[in-house]
């Protein structure tokens, strides 16, 4: 199936539940609401037509530019997306699904915005979800071992965020 | 529930049937069958290993990080140190997404190099995994067999781009340099002497009785489970079975890039003839097969580019543009340990650099699904198993 | 020793006891199966059949620090680990040598700048005797450094002296922030330092007008 087949079987099963969709993108993709995000992947493995067996990836993207000055020119309000690329073993088909969340949840900085986990659709969301949260800072909830992935349980601060500062030192070893 | 039902019918754990509590053991960072830096806890009961908790990042070097602060084509000597046994290919990932990002349109001798040196490199890769896993099975010889040949692929590249190991010859827009002359023929000539060779791993590691015994019929995994936890690679290949109609997955056919539908090869997937009756499909012992005939496809296909490397249109490299453009790009492309995914985002700005740059790395998803293979297994199978996956570790933690 | 040598037949050596002790400690180094990342590839290579490590007596690589005297450190130290390496140091019996073996071992390589997990040089957390660099380093580098070991090991006189092992000293110590009596009070005259250095250099780069 073409994305467009593929973007047009999810707006006649979810209609205005689809927030946007953008074809003439190199990636075609979808965004969603993060209350939707569940029930729309369950389709999206679960229908014939589709059968995403397959979640290659999930990504979080900080959309944010700590420069005020070029803040202005970068085209984009800040916000974090998380990125689900999809692929079908039975159709060889992909897809990409998107979930646009706030930088801080209520605005309120240090609390981590949430997304629903995504583990019970695919078993391979355990590890990259808690890579995600590791890195780009996003709340999964309902994930089933909801730990730093990468970095030490001690680390503060999630490093792919835009405004990370770079530590100093760490028990002792300096770090510039 | 799954060890229980083991624990009941398996003949080794009823002659081990002491009773016993539960322990924790600690395997790893340092230790030598785990590749590198990987820990593993295991949960054990006696003998029999009930739970695997990996932790990872030992080696977590920031790569992402520094994707976002480098301008694109200084980040290439990164995607060298992710997978250091074969950073042909994944400078070849990385150029492709850079590449499809900024809509560009390679030439066809470009392609035909990058196919002829990925190729090279995925050899030199199931060699090195081949010795490794002799290693961790406890038999020294396939090692000194496998970098005696490695060294010689090495010898190749160094004549190609001057290093050893972390290579960055194949660049945005093309490969660094030509060919140097004479180099097709040599080329030639190590084909021809390592051809042969095959079979001397075979009669080492492939048949021999204790490795069969320590391999077959360990780790099995279902076809079901691979795909749910995104194993890709020979680790998802060994699980298929062409006789109950399961594709031949291999992003070189399904999805060919660089030209490779031109090639004449085969996707490895099981049943082989040859296999040792003890063997079950998606065991070690399948996932390691998978890579020895790999490697003899891979053969064929470097043949076949030597070939098509004199009359190969074109020039070498093509200049990237000066800027990027906005948008974002993810390109998958067939690793010797999977399908390796690099997902970059460009800016509106006419900042040269890109705005975020994401490594799916297929050790890391088939490194997840560890837990699920090993429970109710001994412990000595477990170095057995993590060594079938064949991790690197740089990889996994990037 | 002068008016023994010689005495003997021709078959017959004589030595100090402290040399015949270096000499064995130095052919028969065995080093400890630490691979952390690429340079381990090399490490093996080293160990393997063209570089043949065997040659020197370096090739009994073991598992466990306890039988191992020589700790190559082959790849990238992140914070995470560490706290590891010091303890698997910590574990080695005396006398024990450190090679760090790889730009990032020896000051962070090419992590240095963006690397916010890296430990910027392995000599942060263990003291380190030998620095081999290169990224990673060639075989024939890293026998170099255990030449040098060896060098080093030929040259102990832990018993004749009757010195402790010579333990050496990290050249750069582990703090973010130098002691008071050694950091500069003025943070201006710093400054005018760094930059009358960045002219020097400058000048000297410059091309000449010939």
């Amino acid at each position: 199936m073409t994305p467009a087949d593929i973007t047009a079987a999810l707006e006649a099963k979810f209609g205005d539940r689809i927030k946007a969709k953008k074809l003439d993108a190199i990636d075609p993709f979808v965004v969603v609401d993060a209350a939707d995000l569940v029930e729309v992947c369950r389709f999206l493995r679960d229908d014939p037509a589709l059968r995403f067996e397959i979640l290659s990836c999930v990504s979080g993207v900080d959309y944010f530019e700590p420069d005020p000055k070029k803040a202005l020119k970068a085209g984009f309000e800040p916000h974090v997306e998380v990125v689900y690329h999809l692929q079908s073993f039975t159709h060889r088909h992909r897809f990409v699904v998107k979930v646009s969340l706030p930088r801080w949840k209520g605005d309120k900085p240090g609390d981590l915005p949430e997304v629903p986990s995504v583990t019970g659709v695919w078993l391979a969301a355990d590890w990259h979800e808690r890579e995600v949260y590791d890195l780009s800072g996003v709340w999964f909830t309902g994930h089933p071992d909801p730990r730093r992935m990468l970095l030490a349980e001690d680390w503060e601060g999630h490093p792919l965020r835009k405004d990370y500062e770079f530590p100093l030192e760490y028990h002792g070893m300096r770090g510039r | 529930m799954a060890t229980a039902d083991l624990q009941r019918n398996d003949q080794t754990v009823i002659e081990f049937d002491v009773r016993t509590d539960e322990m924790l053991v600690n395997m790893g960072p340092q230790h030598p069958s785990t590749h590198g830096v990987l820990r593993l806890v295991l949960r054990t009961d006696g003998e029999v290993v009930s739970e695997v908790t990996p932790h990872l990042g030992y080696l977590h070097r920031c790569a992402e990080k520094i994707g976002e602060n480098v301008l694109p084509i200084q980040f290439i000597p990164y995607t060298d140190r992710m997978d250091y046994l074969a950073g042909m290919n994944m400078n070849l990932g990385y150029s492709m997404a850079v590449e499809k990002l900024c809509g560009m349109k390679i030439p066809e001798k470009a392609q035909v190099i990058r196919v002829l040196i990925v190729e090279m490199n995925r050899i030199a890769s199931h060699l090195v995994g081949m010795g490794a896993y002799g290693l961790d099975l406890g038999t020294f010889s396939p090692f000194l067999y496998a970098f005696r040949e490695r060294e010689m692929i090495l010898d190749l590249f160094e004549e190609v781009c001057g290093a050893r190991l972390t290579y960055s010859y194949v660049t945005i827009g093309g490969v660094h340099d030509d060919l140097p002359e004479g180099w097709v023929g040599r080329c030639q000539q190590f084909l021809d002497y390592l051809e042969p060779r095959v079979e001397e791993y075979h009669t080492l590691l492939t048949r021999n009785a204790i490795f069969v015994q320590r391999t077959a019929g360990i780790g099995i995994m279902s076809k079901e489970l691979a795909l749910s936890h995104g194993c890709s690679g020979p680790m998802l290949r060994g699980s298929l079975n062409a006789a109950a109609g399961d594709p031949a997955w291999d992003l070189r056919k399904t999805e060919p890039y660089c030209g490779y539908e031109q090639y004449n090869f085969k996707a490895i997937i099981p049943p082989f003839p040859e296999a040792p009756p003890e063997a079950v499909l998606g065991d070690c012992w399948h996932r390691f097969y998978v890579r020895m005939l790999e490697l003899v496809e891979s053969i064929k296909i470097v043949r076949e580019a030597l070939k098509k490397y004199p009359q190969a249109q074109g020039s070498h490299r093509i200049e990237p543009p000066r800027h990027l453009p906005a948008g974002e790009a993810y390109v998958e492309t067939e690793c010797p340990r999977g399908q390796m995914g690099f997902y970059v985002i460009g800016r509106n700005t006419k900042d040269p650099v890109l705005l975020r740059v994401r490594a799916r790395s297929s050790s890391f998803s088939n490194l997840s699904v560890t837990n699920a293979i090993c429970a109710g297994c001994l412990i000595a199978d477990v170095p057995a198993i993590v060594g079938s996956i064949d991790i690197v570790m740089g990889e996994v933690d990037r | 020793m002068g008016w023994l040598e010689g005495r003997f037949e021709e078959s017959v050596i004589t030595s100090t006891l402290e040399q015949v002790i270096n000499w064995a400690r130095e052919s028969s180094m065995w080093p400890m199966t630490f691979g952390l990342a690429c340079c381990a590839i090399e490490m093996m290579a080293s160990g393997a059949s063209r570089y043949d490590m065997d040659r020197f007596g370096a090739g009994a690589f073991r598992a466990t620090p306890r039988q191992a005297d020589l700790m190559i450190v082959a790849g990238t130290v992140n914070y995470k680990m560490a706290s590891r390496v010091r303890r698997l140091y910590n574990q080695m019996p005396d006398p024990k040598f450190v090679i760090a073996m790889g730009a990032c071992t020896c000051g962070g390589g090419p992590y240095y700048k963006y690397g916010y997990n890296v430990v910027k040089g392995v000599d942060l957390v263990v003291p380190v005797d030998v620095y081999v660099p290169g990224c990673p380093p060639r075989p024939e580098a890293l026998l170099e450094g255990l030449m040098r070991i060896q060098d080093k090991v030929r040259g102990m006189k832990d018993l004749t002296k009757n010195q402790p092992v010579e333990v050496p000293i990290p050249s750069r110590t582990g703090y973010v922030l130098l002691p008071p009596e050694l950091s500069d009070p003025d943070p201006l005259k710093e400054a005018e330092k760094q930059n009358a250095f960045a002219k020097r250099t400058k000048e000297q780069a410059a091309p000449s007008k010939a």
